[in-house]
C-alpha cells in the first residue's frame, strides 16, 4: 500500500533560466522595432492644446516634417528672451526661413512622398496667434498646404 | 604535461539575461512611443493677385467668426450677432452649415451635383470666415477650429447615416466618402489677422 507514498524528501527542481535571455531579447527587438529615436532636441517649450474627436493620430512618419512654436527652454532663455520662437530643425528661426527649410525637407522626400508632405504645427497653447499666422502664410507660399495642428487627445470623462 | 583529453568547461551565461535587460532598459529610456497626432487642415493655395481681391458672397451665406485680443469669440450670421462661449458654436455651426429650416437668413439650399452620385440639396455656397487679431490666444484658435471640424463631422455622420445606412468612417473610402465630403465640404476661410482698435 505504499506505493504511492514517497520515501524520503523530496527535492525541489532547479527552474530552467537558459531561455531567459531569448526571452528577453525578444522583447528588447519588439520595443527596437516599434520605437524611433528622438531625432531633434526640443529647444521650446511647448504644451499643445488637446482636443476630442477629431483628433487624428498622424499615420507615416517620413512625411511629416515639425515645426515648433513656443517660448525658449529655461536654458535658451538668458541669450533669447522669454518671447515665442520658432524652432525649425535644430535653430530657432525666423518666419522668413520657413520657406527655405520647406523645400529642404521637400527635397528630402522620394518623389511620389513629395504632395503628400504634411507640416505638423507643435504650437504652445499660450503662444498668440501673429506669428502662428506668419508661419502660416510662409507655408502657404511654400506651398506645403497640408498642415496639422499638434494636439493631444483628451480623456473621456 | 597534460594527460588525456581536456574537458572545454561550461560556458556560464547566467549574465546573459542581465546583459540583455540593460540594453532592453537602454531602449526603452531613450525612445519615444508618443504618436503624433492633430487636427489636420488645409491652406487655401497662395495666389497673389488674389489677395485683395473681395469675394461676392451674398449676406446669407456668411457666417463671420470673430476672436479678438481678449478672446471673446463673437459670431455674426443671418439669424445671430452676438457674443458667444466656445461650447454654442458647434449647435450655430451645425444649423448654419445644413441650414435644416430653410430659413431665408441662413445659406441658400441648392441642387448640387455629385459625381458619381447625382444631384444632392445642399448650401453649397456658404461661407464659415473666421478672423483672429495677432494677439488672440491659440488655443482659443485651435477650439474654435476643433468646434467648427466637429460640426462639419457630425453633418456627415447624419448624412451618411440616412443615405448610406452607416456612419462617415465606415463608408468606402474610395466611393462613399468623397460624396459625403462633397455635400458637406468644409468651407473655412482664413482672413488675414487684423488690428482690432488701432490703426489698419
Amino acid at each position: 500500500m505504499s506505493k504511492f507514498r514517497s520515501n524520503g524528501k523530496r527535492e525541489m527542481p532547479e527552474l530552467n533560466t537558459s531561455s531567459l535571455p531569448d526571452l528577453i531579447f525578444t522583447v528588447l527587438f519588439f520595443f527596437m522595432m516599434v520605437t524611433s529615436m528622438r531625432e531633434v532636441e526640443v529647444k521650446v517649450q511647448v504644451k499643445t492644446p488637446t482636443g476630442s474627436s477629431e483628433i487624428e493620430k498622424l499615420e507615416r512618419k517620413s512625411l511629416v516634417s515639425h515645426i515648433y512654436i513656443g517660448p525658449p527652454a529655461k536654458q535658451y532663455r538668458a541669450t533669447f528672451g522669454s518671447a515665442p520662437q520658432i524652432q525649425l530643425n535644430e535653430h530657432f528661426a525666423e518666419p522668413e526661413a520657413v520657406r527655405e527649410f520647406v523645400s529642404a525637407e521637400r527635397e528630402s522626400m522620394a518623389e511620389r512622398d513629395k504632395p503628400l508632405m504634411k507640416m505638423s504645427l507643435k504650437i504652445d497653447q499660450d503662444v498668440q496667434m501673429g506669428i502662428v499666422t506668419d508661419v502660416k502664410q510662409e507655408l502657404r507660399k511654400a506651398r506645403a498646404l497640408n498642415i496639422v495642428y499638434s494636439a493631444g487627445k483628451e480623456k473621456e470623462k | 604535461m597534460a594527460k588525456g583529453k581536456r574537458k572545454v568547461p561550461g560556458l556560464n551565461q547566467s549574465s546573459t539575461a542581465d546583459i540583455s535587460f540593460i540594453l532592453l532598459i537602454f531602449f526603452l529610456v531613450t525612445t519615444s512611443m508618443d504618436v503624433d497626432s492633430g487636427l489636420s487642415r488645409r491652406l487655401p493655395d497662395w495666389d497673389p493677385d488674389a489677395v485683395e481681391q473681395e469675394m461676392k458672397i451674398k449676406e446669407r451665406n456668411v457666417m463671420t467668426v470673430q476672436v479678438n485680443k481678449n478672446n471673446e469669440i463673437h459670431v455674426k450670421n443671418g439669424v445671430l450677432n452676438r457674443t458667444i462661449d466656445v461650447s454654442e458654436l458647434k449647435d450655430i455651426a451645425k444649423e448654419f452649415i445644413a441650414n435644416p429650416d430653410d430659413n431665408i437668413n441662413l445659406p441658400i439650399k441648392e441642387d448640387y451635383e455629385i459625381e458619381g452620385y447625382g444631384t444632392v440639396v445642399t448650401t453649397v455656397r456658404h461661407v464659415i470666415s473666421l478672423q483672429t487679431d495677432r494677439t488672440t490666444n491659440y488655443e482659443i484658435y485651435f477650439k474654435v477650429q476643433h468646434e467648427l471640424s466637429k460640426a462639419y463631422s457630425e453633418l456627415r455622420d447624419a448624412w451618411a447615416r440616412k443615405t448610406f445606412g452607416k456612419k462617415y468612417e465606415q463608408c468606402d473610402e474610395k466611393t462613399e466618402q468623397p460624396v459625403v465630403r462633397a455635400v458637406y465640404a468644409s468651407k473655412i476661410s482664413e482672413a488675414e489677422p487684423k488690428q482690432y482698435g488701432t490703426a489698419q
